[in-house]
Parts: C-alpha cells; sequence; structure tokens
C-alpha cells in the first residue's frame, strides 16, 4: 500500500516524542514564538535581545529543524529559519480525533447506564 | 503541548452501575461497541472485534491493568488500530484509566487517556487522514442510526 511506504518516510524523526521534545524548551518555544508570525528571520536577528550566543542558538534551532517544526531557508549568503505548522497541526488533529471519539463512547455510555 | 486527554462526565446512576457497565465485557462491549471473547481480567489480554457496521474487520485488543472495584478500572491499548496490514503491537500502547467517585446524583467518571508522545508520526497521519474524509461524521451517522428513539 503507497500510504505505507510514505508513513515509514521520516518516521521517528517526525514522531510526536520528537515533536513534543522539541517544544518542551523554554529557548525552543521562544524561538517558535517569534517564528510563528510567518516570517522568516535569520540567526542574528533571532539571537538578539537572548542572553545566548549565537552557536547555542543555533543548536536550538537545529533541534526545532530535525522536529521539522522550523525549516532553513537560505537568502544569498544567509540562512534563514522559517516556521512549519504542520507537525504540530497533525499532532493537535490527532489527539482531537481521539478526543471526540472518547466524547462519543461516553455519551453511548451515559445512555446506556441512565436508561 | 498536552500530551493526554481527559473526560469528566456526570452520571446519573449509582457507581455499582457505573462500575458493572465498565466492567463487566458485555455491558462494555454494549456501549462501547465491541464484542469481547471473555471477562476483563488484570494482567491479561482482552480480544475481541469491533461491531460497528462496516468495521467489522477491526480487531480489538487491550491488556488489562487494575480493576479496584468501583474506583478505578485502566487498560493498555493501541487506540484506533483499524488498518489489519500494520502490526500494532511493536508500538508503545497508551494507557486508559476509568476513574469512579460517588456524587450526590450519582457517579462522576473521569477518563484519561496518556501516552501519546510515544505514538509514531504513520498513526497520526492514518487519524488525520480518516478524520479528514470523514470518518467521524460517517461514526455520527451510525450512532443516529442504532440509538434507540425514546
Amino acid at each position: 500500500m503507497s500510504h505505507r511506504s510514505d508513513s515509514r518516510r521520516g518516521l521517528g524523526q517526525r514522531a510526536p516524542a520528537h515533536v513534543f521534545a522539541a517544544l518542551g524548551d523554554e529557548t525552543r518555544l521562544l524561538l517558535v514564538r517569534k517564528l510563528c508570525g510567518g516570517k522568516p528571520r535569520s540567526i542574528s536577528q533571532l539571537t538578539a535581545g537572548s542572553r545566548l550566543t549565537r552557536q547555542a542558538i543555533t543548536k536550538h534551532l537545529r533541534v526545532l529543524e530535525s522536529a521539522r517544526i522550523v525549516r532553513c531557508v537560505r537568502a544569498g549568503r544567509e540562512s534563514l529559519f522559517q516556521f512549519n505548522p504542520q507537525p504540530v497541526e497533525e499532532l493537535r488533529a490527532y489527539l482531537d480525533f481521539v478526543s471526540e471519539q472518547w466524547d462519543q463512547a461516553l455519551a453511548r455510555l451515559k445512555s446506556f447506564v441512565e436508561s | 503541548m498536552e500530551n493526554r486527554i481527559e473526560k469528566r462526565i456526570e452520571l446519573k446512576a449509582p457507581i455499582s452501575r457505573v462500575w458493572r457497565a465498565l466492567t463487566d465485557h458485555r455491558e462494555f462491549g454494549e456501549w462501547f461497541r465491541v464484542k469481547l471473547e471473555g471477562a476483563f481480567v488484570p494482567g491479561q489480554v482482552s480480544r475481541g472485534h469491533i461491531t460497528h457496521p462496516g468495521y467489522e474487520h477491526v480487531k480489538w485488543e487491550a491488556v488489562v491493568q487494575k480493576m479496584e472495584p468501583e474506583r478505578l478500572f485502566s487498560f493498555t491499548w493501541h487506540p484506533y488500530s483499524v488498518d489489519p496490514k500494520i502490526d500494532y503491537s511493536k508500538e508503545t500502547p497508551t494507557l486508559v484509566e476509568f476513574r469512579l467517585e460517588e456524587t450526590p446524583g450519582g457517579t462522576l467518571l473521569v477518563l484519561s487517556e496518556s501516552g501519546f508522545d510515544k505514538i509514531p508520526s504513520h498513526r497520526r497521519d492514518e487519524a488525520y487522514r480518516m478524520n479528514e474524509g470523514g470518518w467521524s461524521e460517517q461514526m455520527k451517522n451510525i450512532e443516529r442510526y442504532v440509538t434507540p428513539k425514546r
């Protein structure tokens, strides 16, 4: 089945554990907050105002990049980082889906025990 | 981001009634829509199949964890493992817990499911596609169809 090969692509990299872990850090959350407006930013822009070094910020950006939460785009000689909402949206959609199934099951349980 | 689901629901039924609906495998099957092969026993695998029309090929499998009478019923499982071609047993299961509390009006049921951070990404994609494809809408239609008019 075609979707199985699709599924295998990037497995691990995109696992929720990876997304959760990538977001489970204050510096990285702050970087995501700076980027989620949609405008790509350079490492210098992202380092400005931070107590962290450019190297440390770069390392955090690479963690976000490996979880596909940000992607790196080249603009001339500069690397710009851009927010990619897809992994977070997928995770949210999955939890919403499971949550909705439980709502329906519990509604059936309610009418079952109350009748 | 939250890594667990929690639901609280007030049931106008005595705690003993709710406990039976949760832990008697036939009663559980009635509302959960699954036909189970045998009783729930802590530490043992519970097997069966989904009884939703059109989903009868889907197997149901869970490992019963705790049964503390009228307090806690829990099992681990692989949520919505609907593709018969995928071996879900290699995946880390999620933990489902039903906690009961007596209230003046009946019973408070707190359901939680946790451990979603361990679910592989293709499962999310799958659920996402099912959702996009109107799978949950289909479930609602089925529900309207089978719910007796009162």
